[in-house]
């Protein structure tokens, strides 16, 4: 086995790899339920036209233009319904949309209608009405709801949680890569020094429990090592780490995965190029996460959701600006899936935002309330006062999750 | 040595090599602010071969990708490529031209980090590259990183952020990492023969991160007007200077910018990065970011106030802002507040020990770069950010259990490299001085060896925080 020491020792060769490594994080949370909750924060704003292409709208081909994508040729789009598509990338979502395991939404964002990437995101953790209303994350706020109160804690697989996962509901970190020696007569040693220190008392005990479960789950040496092994083309080695978590008996409940790599303002390439492979890398990542999840995958819900979608037409550099409405996604074997749920209005210019954007006609609240209500059991109170405290009248999605 | 002499070496400095906290204590703020003029001192190469300037660098990573052109095209057996052409010897292979140009720029700069005997000057070289931040998430900026610092950087530190602004809009790095080298105005004479046009990348950021800040005033249409100002700012292969602007691809004007209507051309896009920079809503931006990176994540609103005061009446003289944060009460508070993010945590550590303790040159170079591993394993790999924003600077964003782990184990290899033949508790006396606690004293005592009591000093929570 490959020991943290062991990794520390051969720093010349990790930083070789370092260099190319992923900018993917996981959190994961301890609930005491036995259903699962998955939520990957696709950080930088994928084109939902791209991902979920509506290729039998009549505006689409002439609005997209290069970008437009079809269902002829290798690089052809997974045809669902005769109108909307799947981005040749998503073979594994196909296959989940076929077995009824996945819905896609359309025209949805966050309540945020500006374009700033890190407003964006604020809005879409903390699941605020603005950016920087709340200073804790929407999931945090459910923990407590879901029945998280037991102390055990939550976690993050990175430096630490995402804001959509930070709040007053303590939630640890851990990354795959990072497997420790089990104590030794050192750590004791530092746990002395933080004695006094509540800040990093608590990181440094959260970290070590966690790694006491992650050693006794790990059975793949390939897995042992991902945060080194991860490239940026290759997501399986965390969703793999993520399914395994989630599927241990006394393993946290839910997780918070988060990958980037959507900010597409140049050679987008949405049908063979970088944005196709990457969604292609994503996938792939789904698909070791349902592996992985063996027979948890039918109490499993994962949600995919964007800061915001991207501008219509090409840009000048063949890839898109930041916009307004685009996809989102929920997969698993929990979910009434097979179809796509969409307020659609067309492409036609006079119905997009400023004449650029995808217009937002579905609050993604109203399907994170709606999974929260329905997969995990949060009471229609608790989403009202503390979790999603200033939603106004949007309201949960309903028929999201099987009965 | 005086506790505001260690204050000054840690907080403001880089963590104290030997013999720092008593050189600074007899005057802490004369001896930050004696360090603060002209250029920042400049990384040199541990093989004596200069760096290249951005210019050179253009050619270089044209080079590059000619050969891996070259390489796909022997690989797909002249399917689309260059048929026969000479298979380049693995050294000089794709990647490692990029990556060698890299990791020899981030060895010298940790080197310079560990023994610089200006280590303010050093902190506010680190602090604006990560404002101005380029990243090698775009993996052309490989080429460039070390050079962004180097000449958009460290000459102007004690300018004024005009300067500073505009030599990083001027410099390759910026120009490519933000897409505005491919930004081609519409109506301009280029965008007019092909499909091409804006790109909003660069125009949008130097806005909402570098000037005026995401609350600072301008509206989806200023960016566009930004970005067509813009337009024509590019990449230039055959000037030291690596920029060029080039007419044919600027959007003819006039364009009107938040209110104020510039003229096309040069004088039109310079003239509004120079309003951007004398914007009260920058002095914010800026005085914000200042305060929170040497008081605390949540800085007193009248430390905020002074810097921002003090950039708007001196026309943005950085200088002036030094002045104002070390003259700043609340920046001496003893309390340690800031968790330290992993290159500063590293970079402090081999102050400590006295890096590069008689090492021979070539192996100071390996172990600098090999560090960059370390700094990796914690979280922070320099120049590559996963956004624009740049790395965290609050404390939290590093206090988390991952990241504290992994400092926690490497801190105990350290120890166990380097703490043969050391006294511990020397270098805890002279790297701490007064901030040293009497927990950290007393655990150390007890350690097995000297190397352990090593390691507990650097995980050590007064010197993880400064």
């Amino acid at each position: 086995m490959t020991t943290r020491r062991e990794i520390l020792r051969t720093m010349t060769a990790a930083g070789a790899l370092a260099l190319w490594d992923a900018p993917l994080r996981v959190a994961f949370a301890n609930v005491a339920t036995e259903r699962r909750l998955v939520v990957v924060i696709l950080r930088g704003a994928l084109d939902g036209l791209a991902a979920v292409p509506p290729h039998g709208d009549k505006d689409y081909a002439a609005m997209r233009g290069q970008l437009a994508l079809d269902a002829s040729g290798d690089a052809g789009l997974h045809d669902l319904d005769g109108f909307f598509g799947l981005n040749p990338g998503f073979a594994g979502v196909k296959a989940m949309y076929d077995a009824k395991e996945a819905v896609l939404f359309h025209n949805i964002c966050s309540p945020y209608r500006d374009r700033s990437h890190f407003e964006g995101q604020n809005c879409l953790e903390t699941g605020g009405a603005s950016p920087h209303v709340f200073n804790d994350g929407w999931l945090n706020r459910a923990l407590a709801p879901m029945g998280l109160d037991n102390g055990t804690g939550a976690v993050a697989i990175e430096q630490s949680p995402p804001l959509l996962l930070a709040g007053k509901a303590k939630a640890t970190s851990w990354m795959p890569a990072a497997m420790p020696e089990p104590e030794t007569a050192f750590l004791k040693k530092v746990r002395a020094l933080y004695a006094g220190d509540p800040e990093l008392g608590a990181s440094l005990e959260s970290a070590l429990n966690l790694q006491n479960e992650a050693m006794e789950m790990s059975d793949d040496p390939g897995a042992k090592n991902p945060k080194l092994k991860a490239s940026y083309g290759n997501l399986v080695p965390l969703f793999r780490g993520a399914g395994k978590l989630l599927a241990s008996a006394n393993g946290p409940r839910v997780a918070v995965l988060d990958a980037s790599g959507w900010d597409t303002h140049v050679g987008e390439g949405a049908g063979s190029g970088a944005l196709a492979r990457r969604l292609q890398a994503l996938d792939r990542g789904l698909d070791a996460l349902k592996a992985s999840l063996g027979s948890h995958w039918r109490k499993t819900a994962v949600l995919m959701a964007t800061e915001f979608g991207r501008t219509v037409r090409p840009n000048g550099s063949g890839g898109t600006d930041h916009g307004t409405g685009g996809a989102a996604f929920l997969l698993g074997g929990a979910v009434a899936g097979g179809k796509v749920r969409a307020e659609w209005v067309g492409l036609k210019p006079s119905v997009l935002k400023d004449g650029r954007d995808q217009p937002a006609r579905t609050d993604l609240r109203a399907l994170f309330m709606g999974v929260l209500a329905d997969h995990m059991g949060v009471s229609q109170a608790a989403l009202r006062t503390t979790i999603f405290p200033d939603s106004g009248n949007v309201s949960p999605m309903k028929g999201l999750i099987r009965a | 040595m005086s506790l505001e002499g260690a204050i000054a070496a840690h907080r403001f400095g880089l963590g104290a090599r030997p013999g720092e906290i008593a050189r600074a204590s007899a005057d802490p703020k004369g001896w930050l602010l004696g360090q603060m003029n002209g250029p920042a001192p400049q990384p040199v190469s541990p093989d004596g071969e200069p760096f290249e300037n951005a210019g050179a660098l253009v050619a270089s990573e044209d080079d590059y990708k000619v050969r891996k052109f070259m390489r796909k095209g022997e690989k797909k057996k002249g399917l689309k490529g260059v048929k026969g052409a000479e298979k380049p010897a693995m050294k000089d292979g794709p990647g490692n031209l990029r990556r060698k140009t890299y990791m020899r720029e981030i060895g010298a700069r940790f080197a310079l980090g560990f023994t610089t005997d200006r280590p303010f000057a050093e902190r506010m070289v680190r602090f604006w590259s990560n404002h101005f931040t380029i990243s090698t998430q775009r993996h052309k900026i490989m080429m460039f990183a070390g050079d962004f610092e180097r000449e958009a950087i460290r000459p102007h530190i004690n300018g004024t952020f005009e300067d500073m602004l505009f030599a990083v809009c001027m410099h390759p790095a910026m120009q490519i990492y933000l897409d505005n080298w491919h930004s081609i105005g519409p109506h301009s004479l280029a965008g007019s023969k092909r499909q091409k046009g804006l790109n909003e990348n660069l125009g949008r950021e130097l806005m909402e991160l570098y000037t005026l800040g995401v609350d600072g005033g301008y509206s989806q249409a200023d960016v566009v007007a930004m970005a067509k100002l813009l337009t024509g700012w590019g990449v230039y292969d055959g000037r030291p200077s690596g920029f060029g602007f080039y007419a044919q691809r600027h959007e003819p004007g006039p364009i009107t910018l938040r209110g104020k209507t510039y003229p096309a051309g040069w004088d039109g896009g310079v003239a509004a990065i120079r309003d951007l920079a004398r914007d009260p809503a920058t002095a914010r931006n800026i005085a914000r970011k200042m305060a929170a990176h040497f008081i605390s994540d949540r800085p007193p609103k009248d430390s905020v106030a002074r810097l921002q005061k003090a950039f708007v009446e001196s026309g943005g003289k950085l200088h002036a802002l030094y002045e104002t944060i070390v003259g700043d009460p609340a920046a001496w508070d003893p309390r340690l507040r800031k968790m330290r993010a992993p290159v500063e945590y590293v970079t402090a550590a081999m102050r400590a020990v006295g890096w590069p303790r008689g090492k021979d040159p070539h192996r100071q170079e390996k172990h600098a770069r090999r560090l960059i591993a370390s700094v990796r394993l914690m979280g922070e790999v320099p120049f590559a950010a996963p956004s624009p924003k740049g790395w965290p600077d609050d404390s939290e964003a590093w206090s988390g259990s991952d990241g504290l782990l992994d400092r926690i184990e490497w801190a105990k290899t350290v120890g166990e490299e380097m703490g043969s033949g050391i006294s511990a508790a020397a270098v805890a006396e002279a790297g701490l001085g007064p901030l040293l606690g009497p927990v950290t004293k007393s655990v150390m005592a007890e350690a097995s060896s000297q190397g352990e009591a090593l390691a507990l000093l650097l995980a050590s929570p007064e010197f993880q925080r400064r």
